[in-house]
């Protein structure tokens, strides 16, 4: 019930940032929200109180604060929960006025608008996964809503929903893995909306890189760690105030490492790539970096570490999946009006079997990206699962970012519709790694 | 709240139907596709056994063909798993085991299903019990169903029919065929209407069963109508022509058997998938769920692939059948399941035998030497209750929302 009313006051939040009560009726939320402002002055609204926080240990737990696994469920089910619902209805209407209008400046800057990410950060994305004990919302794991999320927001911008989301994983990773200091050191300032920006970074610039061979390297100290490597494709990294780098220490294989940017020598370039280009992603290079004893995440538990590469894959699919949805919402009125030969193309089969096609495959990669999420959340093993919806997700999504482009032909290829960006974007779900976590 | 995870309640009768499918189907397979026109005299006390189930599972949760009879909606709310989504987990077990077998069941025809969801309470009554088989195709018309020639004339107390029909599956075995006839030619899809025909019929004639490429355990009958007569109250539905609900009555049999044939072409693909694992970990080959898709044996790779689309298509069928169990209409997703199921199982298949080599393209009794027979068998589910193109086309009119006239 806690998550419930919480919720409700999440997306509120949400609402009095895009801008009222418009809003509000459209989406039906008057009665809930009079519930949420009557739990409100319990839970009462965090955000303006924030400011003057920093990363400093703010409570005391005598053991690290963990969510407890959905329960299972006994009935195939694909209806979200009411919650779930309200808060997709949130970012969904946050990512269509917010997201999608500011995308093409953002793409082309190669940076994203404070405002916009502020708002991501009111939908209350981070608190959902933090439990109560560290100032959180959470009362349970909650991969579903968070791919529900990400899926409607990169219905917006794939780009600007990821630097919005990059932050989310830092404090999923630390409520998943993290032991009860390093958890009192950041998440209560995560928990309180508008937290530190931050990054989860996996990603090396390697051909065939794969995440369980790892090129940066940790290496033992009497006092605690020295970290040397590249990082890549790092979101808005030199904004980071705490990243968590990935590398292989040579004792226990690839591990998570938490590296405060004050104080520790690292260098940042900034590293356009093809899609994602809100992001404002970066190389990090460490070099001879020395990191405390306590910086070592989840005690370098290879299960841990496993179970962080798949999260984050479903994070990826789930955002591919919003893009593939945006790409087929757009497709479906532009083959209608435009005209050929007397007719609208989408007459002709060829266009529109290659719109079914889109279709078809978006919804098989939506349903095994929920599916893995479901069985991440109940606590059955989803390793297999994962694979198969990143799988998928790779190949049909940039299918999709392909023929959307090919049917509107010229006008795909100019930067006039969001289409092209759309194909540069769907590629990064085969290639990317780590970043956002369900 | 959202799960994809077979139903608990559902966990015995897939276990049933996969023991079935194991101990029966797998060890006949290969004799009755030699043989093809026989019957599978095995399957005789399986039918008995399914009648059992359909009988004993309240709302008719049976693995067969129970028919999607609509009753009237119900005033709780709520997420529901029912008969749909029963019978769809039932028939990827069976055809786990053996797709041809399942399409022979006895008393689990297509005219079975065509009859449990439109036929009064009388008519349930009096064909209680029989085999029926369905008869829509004719030589002249495939998809295109709404040209079909076979007339029915009233006389009487009697519809007199005259035509030819063809793919008629277990048309031999079947007590009773379901035929489309149309009352007259001028007036389009309203008057097609579907005449349950005894076999034994004067003028009702068997004229000849198919040699096929695959599923030849199942018998695919011709048929010719030479003035046969049928008792009125042998046509199913509403009897009257009425323009305006068009052909609503007799394609209301397809909204959930498209599932069906998208969960049989899970099943089979599922065999394939198995079977070629088993081979290429033989081969030490490993399949890692971590490593990435080029950090892997090429084999291992494509393998993960075909699963992933696999996956697409189970959990679209599973999605259509539990919106049925629900009332949500759900024709895009019915055809987008049997659209995926059907390309997905052939492209598993046949690579599948490319990937087990000369073992996959060899003929054997069981396991991998069925490999070549499965990828036989799978191309028919591409094409019957409706082929690729026809799927496409009606996901295509949905999603764009065209009409049949705009988008051709």
């Amino acid at each position: 019930m806690a998550f419930r009313s919480t919720a409700m006051g999440l997306g509120l939040r949400a609402v009095n940032r895009i801008g009222g009560s418009a809003l509000v009726d459209r989406l039906g939320l008057r009665k809930p929200a009079e519930k949420a402002l009557y739990h409100g002055s319990r839970l009462g609204f965090r955000g303006a109180d924030t400011l003057a926080r920093g990363l400093k240990a703010t409570q005391k737990l005598l053991k690290p604060a963990r969510l407890p696994h959905q329960a299972a469920q006994g009935l195939f089910d694909l209806t979200p929960t009411e919650e779930q619902q309200m808060l997709r209805d949130a970012a969904a209407a946050y990512a269509a006025e917010q997201l999608r209008p500011a995308a093409q400046a953002a793409d082309a800057t190669a940076a994203a608008p404070a405002e916009v990410l502020a708002g991501i950060d009111d939908l209350g994305i981070a608190a959902m996964s933090i439990p109560e004990a560290l100032g959180g919302v959470g009362a349970e794991r909650s991969a579903v809503t968070h791919a529900l999320i990400a899926e409607a927001l990169a219905h917006g911008d794939m780009g600007l929903a990821l630097a919005g989301l990059a932050p989310s994983a830092v404090s999923t990773a630390l409520v998943l893995w993290g032991d009860q200091a390093q958890q009192s050191q950041y998440l209560p300032a995560f928990a309180a909306g508008q937290g530190p920006v931050a990054a989860l970074a996996i990603c090396e610039p390697q051909p065939l890189f794969d995440p369980l061979a790892l090129r940066t390297r940790a290496r033992r100290t009497a006092d605690g760690f020295v970290l040397d490597g590249v990082k890549s494709l790092v979101p808005r990294a030199d904004r980071a105030e705490l990243l968590i780098v990935a590398a292989a220490l040579e004792d226990a294989g690839p591990s998570l490492f938490l590296v405060e940017a004050a104080g520790a020598d690292l260098r940042y370039a900034a590293e356009p790539a093809m899609g994602l280009r809100a992001a404002s992603t970066m190389r990090v290079e460490f070099d001879g970096v020395k990191l405390p004893a306590s910086a070592l995440l989840g005690a370098g538990d290879p299960i841990a570490y496993r179970e962080c590469i798949r999260l984050a894959r479903l994070g990826w699919c789930a955002l591919a999946v919003g893009t593939a949805q945006a790409a087929l919402d757009y497709l479906i009125p532009y083959v209608n009006e435009r005209q050929a030969f007397g007719e609208p193309i989408s007459h002709r089969q060829s266009v529109a079997f290659a719109v079914a096609n889109i279709g078809i495959e978006t919804e098989g990669m939506r349903l095994a990206t929920w599916r893995a999420a479901s069985r991440a959340e109940q606590g059955l093993d989803f390793a297999r699962a994962t694979a198969i919806a990143r799988r998928l997700c790779a190949d049909k999504g940039v299918q999709i970012g392909s023929e959307a482009v090919q049917l509107l032909g010229g006008h795909g290829f100019v930067k006039e519709h969001p289409v092209e960006r759309w194909y540069r974007d769907l590629r990064a779900a085969a290639v990317m790694e780590g970043v956002v976590l369900i | 709240m959202i799960n994809l995870e077979t139903p608990k309640k559902f966990r015995m009768l897939v276990d049933q139907a996969h023991q079935v499918a194991r101990q029966i189907f797998r060890p006949n397979s290969r004799r009755y596709d030699r043989a093809e026109h026989r019957y599978p005299r095995e399957l005789d006390m399986l039918g008995a056994l399914l009648d059992g189930m359909n009988a004993g599972g309240g709302g008719g949760e049976g693995a067969g063909a129970a028919g999607v009879r609509r009753s009237a909606a119900r005033s709780d709310e709520g997420n529901r798993n029912s008969s749909n989504l029963s019978t769809v987990l039932g028939t990827m077990e069976l055809c786990w085991g053996d797709v041809g077998f399942l399409l022979t069941m006895p008393r689990q025809g297509l005219g079975n299903s065509a009859i449990a969801s439109v036929a009064t309470d009388e008519q349930l009554e009096r064909f209680k019990g029989k085999w029926a088989a369905m008869a829509i195709t004719e030589p002249g018309c495939g998809s295109d169903s709404a040209a079909i020639r076979t007339t029915a004339r009233l006389d009487g107390d009697h519809y007199v029919l005259n035509g030819e029909k063809i793919y008629v599956t277990a048309g031999d075995r079947a007590d009773l065929v379901v035929v489309w006839a149309t009352l007259d030619r001028n007036l389009g899809r309203a008057a097609i209407k579907s005449f349950v025909v005894e076999k034994g019929t004067p003028g009702f004639e068997l004229v000849r069963l198919e040699h096929k490429l695959g599923i030849r355990a199942s018998d695919t009958a011709a048929f010719v109508l030479n003035d046969v007569r049928v008792p009125r109250e042998n046509l199913l539905g509403d009897p009257e022509i009425n323009v305006d609900k068009g052909f609503a009555g007799v394609m209301q049999t397809f909204d959930n058997t498209r599932p069906l044939v998208a969960a049989m072409a899970v099943g089979l693909a599922r065999a394939c998938l198995e079977e070629t694992r088993k081979l290429l970990e033989q081969a030490g080959i490993e399949l890692d769920d971590d490593a990435p898709a080029f950090a892997q044996h090429a084999a291992a790779s494509e393998h993960r692939r075909l699963e992933s689309e696999y996956e697409a298509a189970r959990l679209l069928t599973l999605q259509a059948a539990w919106m049925a169990d629900n009332r949500k209409p759900n024709s895009l997703q019915a055809s987008m399941a049997k659209a995926k199921a059907g390309r997905s199982c052939v492209e598993i298949a046949l690579r599948c035998v490319e990937l087990a080599g000369p073992l996959g393209y060899a003929e054997g009794e069981g396991g991998h030497g069925l490999l070549e027979k499965w990828a036989r068998d799978a191309k028919i589910l591409d094409i019957f209750e409706g082929t690729q193109q026809i799927q496409q086309l009606i996901v295509a009119r949905r999603l764009l929302g065209k009409t049949s006239a705009e988008l051709k």
